[in-house]
């Protein structure tokens, strides 16, 4: 029963599949895979934008949206109808295709890289075999998106909003890819749903999975703190930094155009988390032995939940960083950790198991971790500045 | 130690995120339309015009004096003067104004209105609701709407309030005795220069 239960959505598609002929069944079978994700996770950014309203609001000792509906329920549907009303203003100057094409494809970007999640036992779109390739390729195009939102606009604070997003997008996306090499390292195979598998199984109640090992969890730190840069997110939010340059590279959009960059930056959100779960936190496994009858699904997206809870966690707790600030840690702190990260998941493969590797790792893991950020910290002397135009 | 500044304000806004649930008394959001803080007294936000006794255009204060309208940094006030007088609250003939229009969407509370009009006639209102469903008609507020009974004064400003009517009974009371003097100077002066004529006849 829990095995029904756990495969109902591939038996409902294979049953599904029966009534149509053979030869639309690929074509059947891939709408069949896509459609679902097309809906369950654009629905996951209309509950989350209310759930993140309300838990930065409970952070701050406020309410957050308790007006539309019963305890606020319904704000989503008045953001969308709102968004949908509005008018959609084009610059005179702009380029209109490529102003035109520039959230589409943020969006279909985003969506491509769900492609590659298993989002439970069998549930995969594509199971590739250059699976986190595929995922990384995807995400990059992202990039290029910004930039055209930002250079068809012909404003030129949306063209250096667009440059300074890009420059922060690219500088992250190292650390990002780097930190996810220990875990293809350890799994032998880029594939999404082979990485998964090598997390099965459990110690006792325990799961093998890879954050529980010293290099897993630095690269699953390091791989959180820069998927949270590559969505632009808060304390990584400079892109859009409305306090500073109002909407950065879409500052000339309007109505659902708008939307459509939020709901791209919260689908990115979503996809990096998913591979973040994929590949450190034992994908749509269960947390315990004794857990396995619960659905792979649900804990998928529980998983994805608890570390979407942690965004907004952050979000509401740390300010924005100052543009030297972020590059400083991407390129001096997170890169060289990130590399040495391989070092030491290559240490924990040829070192015997045991109580001694676990200690050498650590104190690999730990000592660098130590000196870079003091060495860096000593670095930053205050010293009295001077206005040479203000005074 | 790196981190150990932002582990600590994570657990701080995890209390507050917890404690939010648990007391009432952190959470300082005042739920608007249903609930309402008291008014502060020294909050000012639009000009009104200020009236004596029962009657709003009988009682109205403003001479149209048209100093307000001077003064005014960006020009809301329109007032047209009257060609004729009419007998205000204490019964003395008056010029009233005709017209007098502020326009609520130009407006700046400045209160330059208020501290220019000798006649203590324009005070400024607490009242903040303004907005408006209609972007030409409701935002230009003619006499009577403007029109705020003293009484109402005293409610929303009591100390201010208190201050301007002793010092109109004060002005009153004077020139009241004033004219008392004046009227008994007239009595006694049409009694000396009969008694002059009487005199510079006899010399």
């Amino acid at each position: 029963m829990p095995e029904t239960i756990d495969q109902i959505f591939v038996i409902v598609k294979h049953w599904l599949l029966g009534y149509v002929p053979v030869e639309v069944q690929p074509l059947f079978s891939a709408l069949l895979s896509v459609v679902p994700i097309l809906v369950v996770f654009p629905l996951l950014f209309a509950i989350t934008t209310l759930l993140e309203r309300k838990g930065l609001g409970r952070i701050q000792n406020r309410y957050g949206p308790n007006r539309t509906g019963p305890y606020g329920l319904l704000q989503p549907i008045a953001d969308a109808v709102k968004s949908l009303t509005k008018e959609d203003v084009v610059p005179n100057t702009a380029d209109e295709v490529v102003h035109f094409l520039a959230p589409l494809l943020l969006v279909s970007a985003a969506l491509l890289a769900y492609a590659v999640l298993p989002v439970g036992r069998n549930m995969i779109v594509a199971n590739l075999n250059a699976g986190v390739l595929f995922f990384f390729a995807v995400g990059s195009l992202v990039e290029l998106a910004v930039f055209m939102a930002g250079w068809s606009s012909r404003n030129k604070y949306s063209l250096l909003g667009a440059m300074r997003a890009i420059a922060q997008m690219i500088s992250y996306e190292v650390p990002l890819v780097l930190a996810s090499i220990v875990v293809i390292m350890a799994a032998g195979s880029l594939s999404t749903v082979a990485i998964v598998k090598a997390q099965a199984g459990y110690a006792g109640i325990w799961p093998h999975w890879f954050v529980f090992t010293p290099w897993g969890f630095a690269g699953f730190v390091l791989f959180m703190i820069a998927a949270t840069a590559e969505s632009n997110r808060s304390p990584f939010d400079l892109p859009e930094g409305e306090s500073e340059i109002i909407a950065g590279y879409y500052i000339e959009y309007s109505g659902f155009k708008f939307a459509l960059f939020f709901l791209g930056e919260y689908l990115g959100m979503f996809a990096t988390s998913g591979m973040a779960i994929t590949l450190f936190l034992g994908g749509w496994a269960a947390p315990f032995s004794f857990l396995t009858w619960v659905p792979s699904y649900f804990w998928f997206f529980s998983k994805l939940l608890v570390l979407i809870a942690g965004f907004i966690w952050v979000r509401g707790t740390l300010p924005r960083l100052r543009m030297d600030q972020l590059m400083n840690f991407a390129w001096r702190f997170m890169l060289p950790m990130a590399l040495l990260n391989i070092f030491i998941a290559g240490v924990w493969h040829f070192m015997p198991a045991g109580l001694s590797r676990w200690l050498v790792c650590i104190i690999l893991v730990a000592a660098p971790c130590i000196l870079l950020s003091r060495g860096l910290k000593k670095e930053k002397k205050l010293q009295v500045r001077t206005y040479r135009f203000a005074e | 130690m790196f981190g150990e500044g932002l582990l600590k304000g994570m657990a701080e806004t995890a209390r507050n995120f917890l404690g939010s649930y648990v007391s009432k008394d952190r959470l300082t959001t005042v739920q608007f339309p249903e609930e309402r803080v008291a008014p502060i007294e020294a909050s000012r936000n639009f000009p009104f015009l200020v009236y004596d006794g029962k009657d709003w255009q009988q009682g109205m204060r403003c001479v149209s004096c048209l100093i307000c309208e001077k003064e005014c940094p960006p020009k809301c006030i329109f007032i047209e003067k009257s060609t004729d007088k009419k007998p205000d609250a204490t019964g003395k003939p008056q010029f009233y104004p005709a017209v007098f229009n502020i326009d609520v969407s130009v407006c700046m509370s400045c209160q330059i209105c208020v501290e220019v009009c000798p006649f203590d006639a324009i005070k400024m209102d607490v009242a903040f609701e303004l907005s408006t469903d209609n972007r030409f008609d409701d935002l230009l507020w003619d006499k009577q709407r403007l029109a705020k009974s003293n009484e109402y004064y005293g409610k929303i400003h009591p100390t201010e309030a208190a201050a301007v009517d002793a010092q109109l009974a004060e002005g009153r009371a004077k020139l009241e005795a004033k004219s008392k003097v004046t009227t008994e100077a007239k009595a006694v002066g049409a009694a000396v220069p009969s008694a002059q004529t009487v005199s510079g006849a006899t010399e």
